[in-house]
């Protein structure tokens, strides 16, 4: 899904203008059709997944996939604008609790709970991201906190509508043009099938011009001012984005699991998102995905077998990959294609190699401004 | 008489007890190329920062072609056609060279900034790469601005800068730290420059500034010396003065000869 429709040989895209010297950047745009290869085959596997593996696992698969899908939000927002919310889970919040109130009382027909929830999670994010935004450093973390908590706190206290500390339950499944998804694999096609088109969207929007702007602002906002640049705009946009991508995980949530309650809308899902954020390596997208799936497999999978110890070992895990793997797992693929590239490249840390400056998660690094 | 592009009245700005800036009245002309020379501590980048609405001024207005700028921001001016090439480097270190410049060309009229998905933005590349053909920086188009030389660096600044379509284009000390054949190659570069671009230069190097420069104002202290043509400036007493008290006459006897500079432009690299 990364390669361009049209084949680029490096003759066709030199300049016309008879300037021979644009290495770089040719040798990249020539190389794009080739690195849709691993994206493709990863897709050709997870999509062949449920014909191999038993019930349970292809439910956790789900869960990886939902979660890993609100990381990427998480993402778009940490790696890639630098804003590190603390309270990004209240819009898988709201999206999750709106799609469960639509599946109940409207449809569960798909693709509308999510699509609702999109908006929900989107019309959020206007409402809050127009103070938020405006906040920099440790009161954009304490104001993102304080939404979350305000957030989870709201679904405990309007019990007619959230059902209060039971939460939502008895939510309808996915159903596809009136028939229920009953079976764990059709649910995980389904899953795989939001994922796929929202990770593309977010993807797209990353390597737009609107996304390197957003990448200027995460780098040097006051450059950007310089340069004509609005970055409140800007960060308000990506705030926004961010916060109906989180929506479309929550809606997927709540008809997966069936069962919403106001914890999910709270600190505990941020704070390991951003776990999962640092684990993968912010900025490269994919990364947050593989962070979240060792973070819900752990959890979620192993969790039950180690007796309540599963916190305990996803502690351990992020203090060994905080040590051996500084700039997540994307930072091990980052090495290998920055490899090639030219010499005196201070960025062999990044996570993407279209993005040097990925990587770190803001406010864990020193150049940050003190937070 | 036409409007001037830039018109500074009674711009003063106070930092504590101190006047930066202290009352200046100045016009530049529309395709002019003005020098702003003084001793280091005149208000030179403090005056740039006021006019690029970096920083506000404390008193005193600030007009872009007739029209009141003092209450805009930075970004405001920025789209009026004010871009600025800063005295300490600002790039985006971590992206490649042609980023830098499309960063600046994407924001442009027609340059689809808001786009979401990928476009190949060919026009905005292509724009891109002409500058950097023109700055000299060709080669490094694919190198990550961290792999940059300080001259390099310098050169991309001018090209992001120019990539601005800047109406009023304020360079401050360009060519500090460049070596003579940068500094040529700048100089080229910016005489060449249409007409519709007014320049106003910061810059030690004198060499530089009396290539370029059809005007010339002398800041001493954060107040206006004088404002004249190169050679009246250079003729002046009250200038020599004041470069005399902080033991740089030799800028000004050296002027004719190139050699003769050497010393003080290494001086001035430093810094």
């Amino acid at each position: 899904m990364s390669a361009p429709a049209r084949p680029t040989t490096p003759a066709a895209t030199a300049p016309a203008g008879g300037s021979s010297a644009v290495p770089g950047s040719r040798r990249s745009r020539g190389r794009a059709p080739l690195r849709a290869v691993p994206a493709l085959a990863v897709l050709v596997v997870l999509a062949l997944v449920p014909y191999f593996v038993g019930p349970d696992e292809t439910d956790i698969l789900s869960r990886v996939l939902i979660f890993g899908l609100f990381a990427v939000s998480l993402d778009l927002l940490v790696g890639i604008t630098g804003l590190p919310s603390l309270g990004h889970a209240a819009y898988f919040g709201v999206g999750a609790y709106t799609a469960g109130l639509v599946a109940e009382h409207w449809t569960p027909n798909a693709p509308v709970p999510v699509l609702v929830a999109a908006g929900a999670g989107a019309v959020a994010a206007v409402l809050t991201g127009w103070l938020v935004v405006r906040s920099d450093g440790v009161f954009f973390l304490m104001l993102t906190l304080a939404i979350g908590e305000i957030t989870s706190q709201l679904a405990l206290q309007l019990d007619d509508v959230t059902g209060g500390s039971d939460g939502l339950f008895g939510i309808p499944t996915f159903r596809i043009g009136g028939e229920p998804l009953r079976l764990e694999g059709y649910r995980y096609w389904y899953v795989l099938a939001v994922f796929v088109i929202t990770f593309a969207a977010v993807w797209l929007i990353s390597r737009s011009p609107f996304g390197l702007a957003l990448r200027g602002i995460r780098d040097n906002e006051d450059r950007m001012r310089s340069l004509g640049y609005s970055p409140f705009r800007y960060k308000y946009v990506a705030y926004v984005l961010a916060g109906a991508f989180a929506g479309i995980a929550g809606g997927l949530f709540a008809q997966f699991n069936r069962i919403v309650n106001p914890s999910d809308a709270g600190f505990a899902l941020s704070a390991i998102t951003l776990l999962a954020l640092v684990l993968g390596g912010a900025g490269s997208l994919w990364g947050p995905v593989i962070g979240m799936a060792v973070v819900v497999v752990v959890r979620d999978y192993y969790g039950p077998d180690l007796g309540g110890h599963g916190p305990l070992v996803l502690g351990i895990v992020f203090v060994i990959a905080v040590y051996v793997l500084p700039r997540g797992f994307a930072g091990l693929a980052g090495l290998g294609a920055l490899r090639g590239r030219r010499r005196g490249a201070v960025s062999a840390h990044a996570t993407d190699p279209d993005d040097p400056g990925s990587g770190a998660v803001p406010g864990t690094s020193s150049e940050e401004r003190p937070a | 008489m036409t409007t001037p592009l830039l018109e500074l009245r009674g711009v003063t700005r106070q930092f504590g007890a101190l006047r930066a800036v202290d009352g200046v009245d100045l016009q530049v002309p529309p395709g002019a190329r003005h020098a702003l020379i003084g001793p280091n501590g005149a208000g030179k980048s403090t005056l740039f920062k006021l006019v690029t609405g970096s920083m506000p001024v404390t008193s005193g207005t600030v007009a872009l072609d007739g029209s009141d700028i003092t209450k805009l921001g930075e970004a405001q001016r920025a789209r009026r056609g004010i871009s600025q090439t800063l005295q300490h480097s600002s790039l985006f270190l971590s992206q490649t060279v042609e980023r830098n410049v499309v960063m600046a060309a994407q924001r442009q009229p027609g340059g689809n900034r808001h786009s979401l998905v990928p476009r190949r933005q060919k026009a905005t590349r292509d724009r891109a790469r002409e500058l950097l053909v023109d700055v000299g920086l060709e080669r490094r188009s694919g190198a990550l601005v961290s792999a940059l030389s300080h001259g390099e660096r310098r050169q991309l600044e001018v090209a992001v800068a120019l990539a601005c379509e800047p109406r009023l284009l304020l360079l401050d000390e360009p060519a500090a730290g460049m070596s003579p054949a940068e500094s040529g190659r700048l100089v080229g570069l910016l005489k060449a420059l249409p007409d519709t671009v007014t320049l106003v230069i910061v810059e030690h190097d004198l060499d530089v500034v009396f290539a370029l420069a059809t005007s010339v104002t002398v800041l001493h202290l954060g107040k206006l010396l004088l404002t004249g043509s190169p050679d009246e400036v250079r003729a002046s007493t009250a200038v020599q003065e004041a470069y005399l008290g902080t033991g740089r006459e030799s800028l000004f006897l050296d002027t004719d000869g190139p050699a003769g500079l050497d010393v003080s432009r290494s001086e001035q690299g430093v810094s």
